[in-house]
């Protein structure tokens, strides 16, 4: 029986029915064409920058991390994102809090207005801070009269920062919420848990790997952000130059070497994000097969999600 | 056109979805393929369509071998369970969609088309609707229109998937009706697959039961409705009673099955299923002779033309007993009631012969004292 | 959803002060930020602004910015398109890692792309030396404003269209096929229309980021006035110059698309929300 069975496949096995099967032809020149595209263009640049960066050696590289302006460099976008990921990760969760959990009238237009900073170009975003806080602007005379220093300073590369980095958060967060709705949140506070214990129990809970997911990439734009930054620092060396910055000034005495090391840090940091990405979208998809499967929080989830 | 299905057979992985399945479909029949989920019956349909290719056997459209044939090449018109209409075009545009996309040479002129598509929202009574998109229509209305997009090839088969499987009752009360006098009317081979024994048994001409990847029974509404080749197919049409029993004869008949659970168990008897239909079950006040069962009514609900009653048998088994509403009356059934049931017809299966004599069917209960 | 602010109060607490700071932050962070543009161009006469927005210089900027992000957006389409295909559509070794890096350019900062493709295009960069052969100038030329934009831009389209791809039933093209339909027909009459909306909404996004992207160009552009010099480069170029005026008047111009550009990529995606397939 087993031979019949082997030799009828045979002889079917040639035209295959099966409806979403493209011929091997064409198949394969498309996986051809998309692999081609992304190594030019993603690939070859990563390879290139390690290259750059250890051709002078291992010890170049090493010599160009650890000078002074490197280090005071690491420090100072430390600082940028020590400052702008916190509060933006509040951000976030307020405005998902207030947008998502009840009624709000103009819903679309919030956000819309937090979707604003990723269609602004950046430099406008480091512009408007000159604008205002420059010596020529708004506040700028009331605060050298006081002697604070706000553009030239990191106070202006925190707020700019701050800036392009205030969506990712919180879009993160909207639709998520969006699709879990409120009845967890009525059901604890129905049990008599006050507000912080509802959404230190049950909301964050359920937003967790959303919220990471959002962290992650606020993390990554506010370490690498060029363009705001470079219109509010002045680029003084060691004291207003964040990484990116650095790169720049580096490049721009023909220190190739020395940039691409620098450079290569920041990629690796690029490419931990990338992979935390994939991570917590793996687990996204899993804690979500896992609530269709019978979840009591995730079937309303998805009723209410498909309703929408 | 004639369809015939030989020694197909498809796995998917590990699960056997049909073995070694064979089937005659004569030209202008309807047939529906009968069966709980998982049975293979769309995985039969979908090979018949050529959705999916058979590991081996083969399918024949009159007498030609088709197997190795693409399914845009075949002239089946399919109607997918959720329907499949494309959103993004209207009505008219749906049921066109397989008409302007023939080779140029093949294709009929603007207005043959339109003509064509005009007389298929006719016949589905949906003519108003031709610049509506699907997401504008009811259910009923947009499984219409799969069908009349279909039709519109002039497809030589016609296969449908569950298509009443996502109505409410009402509507495919209605569409059942609907469908059976279309068939009459434009008379193409039809094959359908459906979970509802009562659809099966309604609309169609013959009926195939599948149950894990192969047919039980194939044969007309009543025959399989009133003489089942199997014991799942008793079991899969309608509520029926079972009895786990030992049988002596060979060749049971109402007079030589004995429903009392005998203390010896006489030499060279073997453990079977008894089935019996709740309205083959007639409820008597005292013993009256013929074999039967003690039992006390435990519920009842005449809230229907045919009375509903519930009775716990001697040996524990609850069974469903449908009786008219005047031998209701008679009787003046009440719950508690001590009855006397005797089967009037019933279909015995023996069980294969896995068990052992010495260990009858671990459901056989204790005599009640 | 089902609470409502107007009527008795709501069950779940804690609005006020959420919608408080939430409205305070982006208040003080943006809009009364964004505002000072606007106050700084009332400073100057409407035709102060009109002349320096029609200057030679700076409406060549413009259509550098323009044109080169359209092209950008373009490729990344046709790019994007066939990407997201394959990786719905097709398995094969290395398939989750092409995966995941296509969000590169989201991680990646623009500083670290822009050098590293100037050593790649330029006349003694590998590529750009093959390129110098042909008689093309690849970096310090438009070609390498596209390029840059090209990188910045690229998970866009990719982005957009994968996960409506992924939810097209099957049953659509088998009832395509069913039907008679090629498998080319298929995509084209089927399968396209119910990503479009996907697909122009990644376009628009793609090309709204290319028109504002500053860092990965002025390393590649060369930023000479009038050939490679793009408008976010102007800007900064005036605000160095500490011509606030001037700086602002092109800013304007570019805000404004912004905006415009949220519009329209909310509306698509609106639509393509609407769209999806079922």
């Amino acid at each position: 029986m087993a031979a019949i069975v082997t030799n009828a496949k045979l002889a079917h096995a040639a035209p295959r029915t099966a409806v979403r099967h493209s011929s091997a032809i064409v198949r394969w020149l498309l996986v051809l064409t998309a692999v081609a595209f992304l190594g030019l263009m993603l690939i070859l640049p990563l390879v290139i920058v390690f290259y750059s960066a250890l051709e002078k050696g291992w010890q170049t590289a090493w010599a160009a991390l650890t000078h002074p302006d490197a280090l005071a460099a690491i420090r100072l976008t430390a600082l940028t994102v020590a400052i702008a990921v916190p509060v933006n990760v509040i951000f976030g969760i307020a405005a998902a809090w207030a947008i998502t959990k009840f009624r709000v009238r103009c819903k679309s237009l919030l956000i819309t207005l937090i979707d604003l900073p990723f269609s602004i170009s950046p430099v406008i975003a480091g512009m408007i801070f000159v604008l205002l806080f420059g010596a020529q602007g708004l506040l700028g005379p009331w605060l050298s009269a006081h002697d604070i220093k706000i553009i030239f300073a990191w106070p202006g590369i925190a707020l700019a920062t701050m800036f392009v980095t205030l969506p990712f958060v919180a879009r993160e967060l909207i639709p998520l919420m969006q699709a879990q709705g409120c009845d967890d949140e009525e059901a604890a506070i129905s049990l008599g848990a006050n507000g912080w214990q509802t959404f230190f129990r049950v909301t964050l809970p359920n937003i967790k790997w959303g919220l990471a997911y959002g962290t992650i990439l606020c993390t990554a734009r506010a370490l690498g952000e060029f363009g705001a930054v470079s219109v509010v620092s002045g680029h003084i060396r060691g004291e207003t130059n964040t990484l990116p910055l650095h790169v720049e000034i580096l490049y721009n005495e023909y220190q190739f070497a020395a940039a691409f090391s620098v450079a290569g840090l920041l990629v690796g940091i690029a490419l931990l994000t990338i992979i935390g990405r994939s991570f917590i979208e793996w687990r996204m998809q899993k804690s979500l097969l896992r609530h269709a499967n019978g979840g009591p929080t995730a079937s309303s989830t998805l009723e209410q999600a498909g309703s929408e | 056109m004639g369809i015939e299905v030989a020694n197909v057979t498809k796995q998917f992985g590990a699960f056997a979805a049909l073995r070694d399945v064979s089937l005659r479909v004569k030209a202008g029949e309807l047939i529906a393929l009968l069966g709980p989920s998982g049975s293979g019956k769309t995985t039969l349909l979908r090979v018949i369509a050529g959705l999916e290719a058979p590991d081996s056997g083969s399918v024949l459209f009159e007498g030609e071998d088709a197997t190795t044939r693409h399914v845009r090449d075949r002239r089946v018109g399919f109607v997918f369970q959720h329907y499949a209409l494309f959103r993004h075009m209207t009505v008219f545009e749906n049921v066109a969609f397989g008409l302007r996309v023939r080779p140029r040479r093949l294709r009929p002129t603007r207005a043959d088309i339109r003509r064509r598509v005009m007389e298929l929202l006719h016949l589905v009574q949906l003519e108003g609707f031709a610049k509506r998109y699907p997401s504008q229509l009811s259910g009923g209305q947009r499984q219409r229109v799969a069908l009349a997009r279909a039709l519109a090839v002039e497809p030589k088969v016609l296969l449908l998937d569950e298509p009443f499987g996502a109505l409410d009752a009402k509507v495919r009360q209605e569409l059942r009706r609907w469908l059976r006098r279309l068939h009459e009317e434009i008379h193409v081979t039809s094959v359908f697959v459906t979970h509802d024994q009562d659809e099966a048994l309604e609309v169609a001409d013959r009926v195939v039961v599948m149950n894990t990847g192969q047919i039980e029974q194939i044969g007309t509404p009543e025959e399989v409705f009133r003489s089942p080749a199997s014991a799942f197919v008793m079991n899969f049409l309608g509520t029926v009673n079972v009895f786990h029993r030992r049988v002596d004869s060979l060749t049971p008949g109402p007079d030589a099955i004995e429903l009392q659970c005998p203390d010896e168990l006489p030499a060279g008897s073997r453990p079977a299923r008894i089935f019996v239909r709740p309205h083959h079950l007639e409820i008597n006040a005292g013993p009256t002779g013929a074999p039967g069962l003690r039992g006390l009514v435990q519920y009842i609900n005449a809230a229907s033309p045919q009375v509903k009653v519930e009775v716990l048998s001697e040996f524990g088994e609850v069974l469903q007993i449908e009786t008219s509403q005047d031998r209701y009356q008679e009787l003046a059934l009440q719950k508690g009631s001590e009855v006397f049931v005797t089967p009037k017809e019933m279909r015995v299966f023996f069980d294969d012969g896995h068990h052992g004599p010495s260990t009858p069917s671990t459901q056989l209960p204790d005599r009640m004292s | 959803m089902k609470l409502s602010r107007s009527g008795h109060r709501p069950v779940i607490p804690g609005f006020r002060i959420a919608m408080g700071f939430a409205v305070l932050y982006m208040s003080l962070l943006m809009l009364i930020p964004l505002s000072m543009l606007a106050l700084r161009a009332g400073q100057s006469s409407w035709d102060e602004l009109w002349a320096t927005f029609t200057s030679a210089r700076t409406l060549a900027a413009y259509r550098l910015s323009l044109g080169g992000a359209l092209i950008a957006a373009t490729v990344n389409t046709v790019f994007g398109l066939i990407i997201a295909w394959v990786l719905v559509r097709y398995r094969f070794p290395g398939r989750r890692l092409l995966d995941t890096l296509v969000d590169l350019p989201f991680a990646l900062p623009t500083a670290v792309a822009g050098i590293s493709l100037t050593a790649i295009y330029a006349p003694n960069g590998i590529l750009g030396g093959l390129l110098e052969k042909g008689g093309i100038q690849a970096a310090y030329s438009p070609l390498g404003i596209v390029i840059a934009m090209t990188f910045v831009s690229l998970p866009f389209v990719i982005r957009t269209t994968q996960p409506v791809l992924q939810d097209i039933d099957q049953e659509i093209e088998e009832a395509a096929a069913t039907l008679g339909a090629s498998r080319w027909q298929a995509f084209r009459r089927v399968i396209f229309p119910s990503i479009m909306p996907a697909v122009i909404a990644g376009f628009a996004m793609a090309f709204a980021r290319a028109v504002g992207e500053y860092g990965s160009v002025v390393f590649i552009s060369g930023n000479m006035p009038g050939r490679t010099e793009i408008v976010p480069l102007l800007i900064v170029t005036r605000l160095e110059e500490y011509n606030y005026a001037g700086a602002t008047s092109v800013a304007l111009a570019l805000l404004i698309l912004s905006f415009v550009m949220l519009l329209v990529i909310n509306l698509l995606q609106a639509w393509a929300r609407r769209s999806a397939p079922v």
